[in-house]
Parts: structure tokens; sequence; C-alpha cells
């Protein structure tokens, strides 16, 4: 596979779109980006059909600048907001299912693995509570009871909002909705919790509000599944339209949620932890070396 | 159908509406190596290169498709494809090349002058009032879709130059269009033009689409053609009068 895929034929450039040009010269594939040169680079995602003030698009593009390699990485989501954003971004999309999600991913990562033998290539699912937790929930499971090697994004909105507002397993306890008049009957599901129990590696609960720490974290969670087991990350992204946050105050939302019951919180497996710090003390060793 | 039967079935331009069938259940079947496909019917590759030909040459607005297949320099093979490419697009006076970079449903809006998605090709052929396309470079099972999409709703005559089996839904096809074949298309242009086809564009060069975002391209002065200008204050707002004065609360 060459890296040429980014790089248009000979004479052919001046006839793609603006957009186009701008990834090929200054796109955030082949190096790493940082949030804060968000701005100052052509990212992976930038037109998308997801409502204003929508905190999960904001999270999605955060994803994309923490990726370890751009360019390396498929995502597989299925339906539900965030695939119409995802769908856009200047990345491979798989289009699951619903409900097989991760099934897709685990054959699509060891085809991957036989494929480019020498080349790590990371598949991240991205999809929604109701995706993922209700009726994903089977495919997800099973891929962390396999330790598969990849990384489960959930992009927790508390809703079904794209389909006018049912309740999910994620909604909390109680949660009135639109389609749920007489109020969620059970608790938010554990997700976390499950995860641990199945074994995986790294799990991290986190909201949008420290732009730095989603990057970093997703970057986190994709590099330990390359070389430890499977990762997973639930990330609050409310939905502003099914519960009526006003759109400027859905970052005041996501600090207030965040800590009320959604606070950062990290694990690592013991092996993912040792993989983690000698991978971070090789990182340091690097920087000093070059300094 | 039997290979070698004539189906009664003709792919001709459309718009054939909402749903038209697959060429290939109404018994239009693929050509193998040294055939091509002109409306439903196998016939000799010089014959479909020449059909093409004439189309490119003679029919409104022709524009050239290059998918991710061609546009992409994948490695050195992709590069001597470009190459050969725009040879055989230097061959059609006036001709428009719009590429279809990938396959992303381009929401929520797509400028349909700089580029072609598979998920709206009628969009982009409408725009431009294509009558003629060439696709290449397209995955075949996209290739498909956009063909049948082409065919239900446009009056656009599809040609593709496939690098593997060819297409029924297009109304003329080659096989295995390998650099020699892009070679051959400019001969067979050359050649039905010395045979006395009259360009309908004739003298002039690779049309710039997308008009400002390629403005450093030769070839016509970036402007529109006069006949796809509109003057301010030409077009009418609404296709009627306004009604003025309704009654809000009248029954």
């Amino acid at each position: 596979m060459s890296l040429k895929t980014i790089q248009a034929a000979t004479g052919f450039k001046d006839y793609l779109p603006k957009e186009y040009q701008d990834l090929i010269d200054d796109g955030p594939f082949l190096q790493k980006r940082k949030v804060s040169e968000l701005g100052s680079f052509k990212e992976a995602l930038e037109e998308h059909p997801m409502c204003s003030g929508c905190a999960m698009t904001l999270f999605i593009r955060l994803c994309y600048v923490g990726f370890p390699s751009l360019e390396h990485t498929v995502l597989v989501g299925t339906a539900g907001c965030g695939r119409l954003a995802i769908s856009q971004g200047a990345v491979p999309f798989v289009y699951g299912n619903y409900g097989d999600t991760n099934a897709v991913a685990t054959g699509l990562k060891r085809g991957l693995e036989i494929r480019f033998k020498d080349q790590p290539k990371d598949v991240v699912v991205m999809a929604g509570d109701g995706g993922l937790a209700d009726i994903g929930f089977h495919a997800v499971m099973h891929s962390w009871f396999r330790k598969e090697k990849f990384t489960t994004v959930m992009l927790d909105n508390e809703v079904y909002g794209n389909t006018g507002g049912q309740d999910s397993g994620m909604t909390q306890k109680g949660m009135v909705m639109k389609m749920a008049p007489t109020g969620k009957k059970f608790e938010k599901m554990d997700m976390l919790g499950l995860a641990k129990t199945a074994g995986v590696a790294y799990t991290a609960r986190i909201a949008p509000t420290n732009p730095t720490r989603v990057a970093n974290t997703i970057r986190k969670a994709v590099l330990i599944a390359r070389e430890v087991g499977p990762t997973f990350i639930q990330a609050y992204t409310s939905c502003n339209i099914e519960y009526a946050i006003p759109t400027p105050k859905v970052m005041d939302d996501a600090r207030a949620v965040e800590k009320d019951r959604y606070s950062f919180e990290e694990y690592f497996s013991d092996e993912a932890k040792a993989y983690w710090d000698e991978s971070e003390k090789e990182r340091k060793r690097l920087r000093k070396a070059k300094k | 159908m039997e290979r070698g039967k004539e189906p009664t079935y003709r792919v001709v331009p459309g718009p054939e509406g909402l749903l038209p069938p697959a060429a290939t259940v109404m018994g239009v079947a693929l050509p193998e190596e040294g055939e091509g496909l002109v409306e439903g019917r196998i016939v000799s590759e010089t014959e479909a290169l020449e059909q093409a030909a004439i189309a490119m040459l003679t029919r409104k607005n022709a524009t050239l498709f290059p998918g991710p297949l061609m546009l992409w320099g994948w490695n050195e093979h992709t590069n001597q494809k470009a190459d050969a490419f725009f040879e055989m697009a230097k061959e059609i006076p006036g001709v428009r090349i719009i590429p279809m970079p990938d396959y992303r449903p381009i929401y929520p809006k797509i400028d349909p002058e700089a580029v072609i998605n598979p998920c709206h090709p009628n969009l982009t052929i409408w725009h431009n009032k294509i009558e003629a396309c060439v696709f290449i470079g397209v995955h075949c099972h996209y290739a498909n879709i956009t063909l049948k999409m082409v065919r239900a709703g446009t009056n656009c005559y599809t040609i593709a130059l496939c690098a593997e089996a060819g297409h029924e839904d297009a109304m003329a096809s080659v096989p295995n269009f390998d650099i020699d074949k892009i070679d051959r298309f400019r001969d067979a242009l050359i050649r039905v033009k010395k045979n006395g086809v009259k360009p309908l564009y004739e003298g002039k060069g690779i049309v710039p689409t997308g008009w400002a975002q390629i403005s450093k391209l030769p070839g016509e002065a970036l402007s529109k053609p006069e006949g796809e200008l509109v003057q301010a204050g030409a077009t009418p707002g609404f296709s009627h009068e306004l009604e003025s004065g309704l009654d809000d609360t009248a029954e």
C-alpha cells in the first residue's frame, strides 16, 4: 500500500476542488498535529450536517486530531447522529449495520493485520449509545471477551437523538423524553464496569470540556489497542436538541454534567499500564535526545 | 440471457424514470476482451471506441469524470495513465474535467461545477448541462450506481472506460481499459475527426470547471460561456407574481 493516495496523479491536482488541494498541501496526514494547531491546518473533518452547537461534532473533530496515525486509521460506525459527521471525514469509514459494528471491526482488524504485516492499521468503532450499548451490545461485549485489538468509542448523548428522542440504555433513570413520556424506567447502564469485567485493557470516561485531554485520551486508547487489547472510551456528547440545551450553553452543560456525574476517569489493566509507562518513558527519552 | 443473442432492451440516454431496470436483468451481457458495448449490444472494441468518440465530440458539454483510481497517484502506473488521459482529453475540443475524488456523501451541498459525487451524480450533470460523459477510474460498485442514476434522470450519454469487466448500464463501455486502450481511444477520436465528424466546440481546449477554484489552469479564459451567464435582474425570483394582502385568518 502506498501513501501516495494522498497525492494527486500527474496533472490532476489543479482539477481537484480546493478542499482536496488543501488536504494534500496542509492536511493532517503523515504528521502529528496538536490541538493547539487547530485552525492552522486543513482538518480531516470540516463541513458536516450536524446540528448547530453539537458537542458530538466537537468531540469527533478532536478525535481526528488525536488519532496517532490518521492515514492508517479506519473508522467503523452505524446509524445515529455521529456517522453523519464521521462519513464526511477524509478517513475511510465503514458503515456497519445497526448491531454489528464490533463484529465488522473484528473482521476488518484481523484482515488488515494479515494484509499489512509491517504496518499497524488502527480500527476504531465510533457509534452512539444506541448503536453500542443497546442494539450493538452483544457484538461489543463479545469483541471485548475475545480481546480484539481495536478501540470502541461510545458517543453517549443519552438518547436516540435522530429518531425523535427515545430513551436508550444510557439515558439517566427517570429522564422524561419526547418518546419516553413517563420517564426512563431503569438505571443508566454501567458500560465502563462491564468493560472492566470483560477484560478491556483501557477504559476512559470523558466529556469534551478539555480539548487536549480528549485528543490525548483517544491517542492513548488507540495505541494501547494496537499493542495490548481492546479499549473503550465513553464520551458525554450531549444532544442539545432532545435535551433542549440552548446552543450557546452546550459547553456549560458539558462542564456541569462533568462536575456532577461524568468526571474524567480512566482505568488501565496491569498489562496496559506497563505498556503505557514504558512507551511514555521511551517518548520522553526521544524528546530529550531531540533537544 | 444467452450470450450472442441480441437483447431487445436498449441502453440509451434517459431520462428513463426513477428506477430504470438494471441492464443486466434486461439481457445485456458484458463484453469480452477485444469487444465493447454500445447501447446494450456487443460490438468490436474499435466500433465501441468510435461510437464513444463521436458522442464525446458531438454532444453538448462533454465531460470527463476521473474517479479515485485515476486521480490519485497510487503508483508510477497511475501517473503514466494520467499522462495518457490528458493526451486523450486534448483531442476532445471544449471538454470539461470534473473529478470524483472520493465517495463521501457530500453534505450539506456539493459544488456541482467542481466535483461529481456518486450519491447524486445527476446534480452535476444537470447543473452543467452535460450530454456526454466518460467515467474512468471509478470503482465498479460505485460506477454501477452512478450510471443507473444518470440514466434515470438525465439525457446524458454515459461512457464507462472500465479497468475491469465493463458496465452494462453505460451507453458505451470497453473492458480492461489500460494505458494502451486510453491511447486507442485517443486514436479513435483523431480517426473519427479525420473521417468527417465535426466537433461541436472546434478550436477550444480543455474548459476549466469549478471556475474560481482552478483559476491557474490554462485553456479557456476564466469565464463562463456567454450563454450560461445570468444577468442581474434577468431571472425572476418567483415564477409568478406574488399575491399580497392575504388574510391569514380567512377560513
